[in-house]
């Protein structure tokens, strides 16, 4: 037998300053009327940094800033101009990829074998695809003379920070607008990193707006009249409130919201790839992951085999240092999002799921959240409807194919679905069928920036990514 | 339209003037012709037309969400058949839409607009769907899917080309339609559907309701089975806000009331089938 031998990355690379204000109109300024707070390592519960807290008049400053860039410089400058910028935002991330890995695993909480092998890759790639399209946007197809919006309000989650940075940042400046982003409250400092990068860059001043805050900072942003289009990715319910809070104003507004996805499993799926995808679909970033399968849907006849093998699978998750090379699953981002999660998981148990983790220490300190799996599982359970946001897995079964569509499509939520079967047509058929954005067959959790990304029904509205991302930054 | 006839002797020994057969007007839900069921109706020239209640918009989104499967699962060449088909029947009917007062050259772009649309019905997919690159050995596609149900708040003006243009948008790409037709211009709408209901197009597909739009408009905007919200025909901008905040409720996709007026005769371009069209992408390993 081998000892565990673990293989930290190290922290140098980082070099985090002890406070952050607010960046804007190209510099870092202190908060005008707003506090400040902390952000915390999940994995330690250590501070990392003093961050400030925006209030209204610091947004006002801000979409100020971003109009001043917009009408003075971004909005004349030619596309072939604004797209040298990206290039260059998108060379620097990846010459600073190992530093914005290393702090997105410490303010996140998330694995650095994921910071490093897919989050901070693909913002790179994001803003290289966008890049290419500032110059071309009157051949995307969307009209003959697109034009910007304005100023873009973007308020982003804390699952992937930098990532959905990108994506909302990268195809609103190649269509010509400046924006104001805020960054969630538990996960702000590889947006503050973004905005030196910004600065490195010789980005113009105000043409990004880095405010960090809690909700009330978003609400001022989005409420404010000075914000042309409204971008937001969180929950369901607060993607409600925009919804209404924007209602009667001439503001766009996208909407990327939560999910319930069913992971479908038929009895001719190759099983060992099929608990791959399983694994990763409910496991990958903690479960907290809008598209995460976090219902699975295996058919009857191979339930007893899949099960067995998903819980083999399951019991080698390495749980722990997210800056360990070697860890699977790591922190819950914070402990309102843990105790969430304790208390949908307990709720499970009431409704009479039975619930199954493999043996698996959790570190003494930080928020941690052992891989979870609940069978006996109905449609009426809460943990089958609502969103869990962590590494919590609810196995229902079916017969047929027209069930496991039935039972999938059970849900106001409709982002993503996955499929595994053998059969070609099956997949076709099926994938006609899943009523949700993106449909993984016989893959799970993959992104790129040429792929349009989104909900139907409750999950929102809006794609992001390819060149459906731009429509929502374009008036056509 | 009615003269009015009372019965009068021809004289001359000639044939009497014969008494017209008038018609009532009634909803369109789920291909049949109901009256409403709260038993109401308002005077519109000299016809007695129906009032919509809210029971109405509940039977008519019913019947909206039961023509989906089939309207959706048809193949787009199907769809433009039947398209097409509403124009052919529009075109018979003219003289009965210039009868009722719309200008002949409204009718004819409005017969026309049908056409238009009749042709996107096996194009949108390729103009709005891309294959995209992905970085990996993926199979990768995103095409356009129907929303659903679409609530649509028609415009009083033109009372038939305006109509035609907000309905025929949404139903080309496989959605399901409930219309409040506004209460100022109900006739043209009514017998529109008089062509609809003779056109292949099958039961549910649309459904009209006369009425008052500022009646049962919050609960079309509330309701929870519909998908989407074309709010076209809105003219009080506070009525247009309250319907949008209601439409919140299960994250309506909302097509606002439009900023500028419309110039209803000009290209369209594809915005109203866009609005109410969800993009799927879906993904495939390559591998031997």
């Amino acid at each position: 037998m081998f000892e565990y031998a673990p293989a930290p990355e190290s922290r140098s690379v980082v070099d985090l300053k002890p406070s952050y204000g607010l960046f804007i109109g190209g510099d870092f300024v202190e908060p005008g009327d707003g506090g400040s707070f902390k952000s915390i390592n999940p994995a330690s519960e250590e501070a990392l940094a003093e961050v400030a807290e925006a209030g209204p008049g610091d947004v006002d400053r801000a979409v100020r800033a971003a109009r001043r860039a917009y009408d003075e410089v971004w909005g004349p400058m030619p596309g072939r101009d604004r797209a040298k910028y990206l290039f260059r935002i998108a060379r620097i991330i990846q010459e600073r990829a190992r530093e914005l890995a290393v702090l997105e695993s410490l303010d996140n909480g998330k694995p650095i074998r994921e910071s490093r092998d897919v989050d901070i890759p693909l913002v790179a790639a994001h803003f290289f695809y966008y890049a290419g399209w500032a110059d071309k946007l009157g051949h995307a197809g969307l009209g003959p003379n697109p034009r910007p919006l304005g100023v873009a309000g973007q308020v982003i989650p804390w699952n992937f920070p930098l990532l959905m940075l990108a994506w909302k940042i990268a195809p609103a400046l190649a269509t010509g607008n400046t924006v104001v982003l805020k960054p969630a409250e538990t996960t702000p400092l590889t947006a503050l990193l973004f905005a030196e990068i910004c600065q490195q860059a010789d980005l113009p001043p105000g043409v990004v707006n880095i405010v960090t805050g809690a909700g009330a900072t978003g609400q001022a942003l989005v409420e404010h009249d000075g914000v042309a289009k409204v971008a937001f990715t969180g929950s369901t319910d607060v993607g409600r409130q925009i919804a209404r809070s924007v209602a009667g104003t001439r503001k766009r507004l996208t909407l990327e919201l939560g999910g319930k996805a069913a992971n479908i499993v038929f009895d001719d799926a190759p099983v060992d790839q099929a608990v791959e995808g399983i694994v990763n679909g409910i496991f990958f970033n903690q479960g907290h992951v809008c598209c995460a399968g976090s219902r699975l849907l295996v058919q009857e006849s191979v339930y007893d085999e899949v099960l067995a093998a998903l819980k083999r699978r399951m019991a080698q998750l390495r749980v722990g240092d997210p800056l360990d090379k070697n860890t699977d699953v790591g922190a819950i981002n914070s402990a309102a999002q843990l105790e969430r999660i304790r208390t949908l998981t307990e709720i499970g148990s009431a409704e009479g799921a039975q619930r199954w983790s493999p043996p698996c220490e959790l570190p003494a300190r930080g928020f941690w959240f052992a891989p979870t799996i609940f069978t006996g599982v109905s449609q009426t359970h809460r943990i089958a409807r609502d969103e869990i946001f962590g590494p919590v897995l609810s196995v229902l079964t079916f017969r047929t194919p027209a069930e496991a569509v039935e039972k999938a499509n059970n849900t106001p939520y409709g982002l993503s679905a996955g499929i595994w079967t053998d059969k070609g047509s099956r997949i076709l058929w099926m994938a006609d069928r899943l009523r949700a954005g993106v449909v993984w067959a016989n893959t799970f959790n993959k992104f790129d920036p040429t792929s349009p990304f989104g909900g139907f029904k409750e999950s929102g509205y809006g794609r992001e990514g390819g060149r459906h991302g731009l429509e929502a930054y374009l008036d056509v | 339209m009615s003269d009015g006839g009372g019965m009068v002797d021809g004289g001359g020994g000639g044939r009497p003037e014969r008494v017209d057969v008038r018609k009532t007007y009634k909803l369109f839900i789920g291909g049949k012709f109901p009256r409403s069921e709260s038993g109401r109706s308002y005077p519109v020239q000299n016809s007695n037309v129906a009032l919509a209640s809210r029971k109405d918009v509940r039977d008519a989104v019913l019947a909206a969400r039961a023509a989906v499967k089939g309207w959706s699962g048809t193949t787009a060449y199907n769809r433009g058949q039947v398209l097409y088909r509403v124009a052919e029947m529009l075109e018979g009917r003219r003289d009965q839409f210039v009868g009722l007062g719309v200008p002949a050259a409204e009718v004819d772009d409005a017969i026309d607009r049908w056409v238009w649309y009749a042709g996107w019905s096996d194009k949108i997919t390729q103009v709005y769907g891309n294959a995209n690159p992905v970085a990996g050995p993926y199979f990768n596609l995103s095409a356009p899917e129907p929303t659903g149900v679409v609530g649509v708040l028609a415009p009083a003006e033109p009372a038939l080309l305006g109509l035609v243009s907000v309905v025929a948008p949404a139903i080309v790409t496989g959605n399901t339609v409930v219309v409040l037709v506004a209460d100022t211009s109900p006739l043209p709408a009514i017998t529109l559907s008089e062509v609809l209901a003779t056109s292949d197009l099958p039961g549910g597909v649309v459904n009209l309701l006369t009425g008052r739009p500022t009646e049962t408009g919050s609960w079309l905007a509330g309701h929870m089975d519909v998908n989407a919200l074309d709010l076209t025909g809105v003219t009080d901008p506070g009525f247009g806000t309250e319907l949008e905040r209601a439409a919140a409720g299960n994250l309506k996709r909302v097509l606002r009331p439009p900023a500028e007026p419309v110039d209803w005769a000009a290209d369209p371009g594809i915005g109203r089938m866009t609005a109410f069209l969800e993009t799927k992408t879906v993904w495939h390993p390559k591998g031997v």
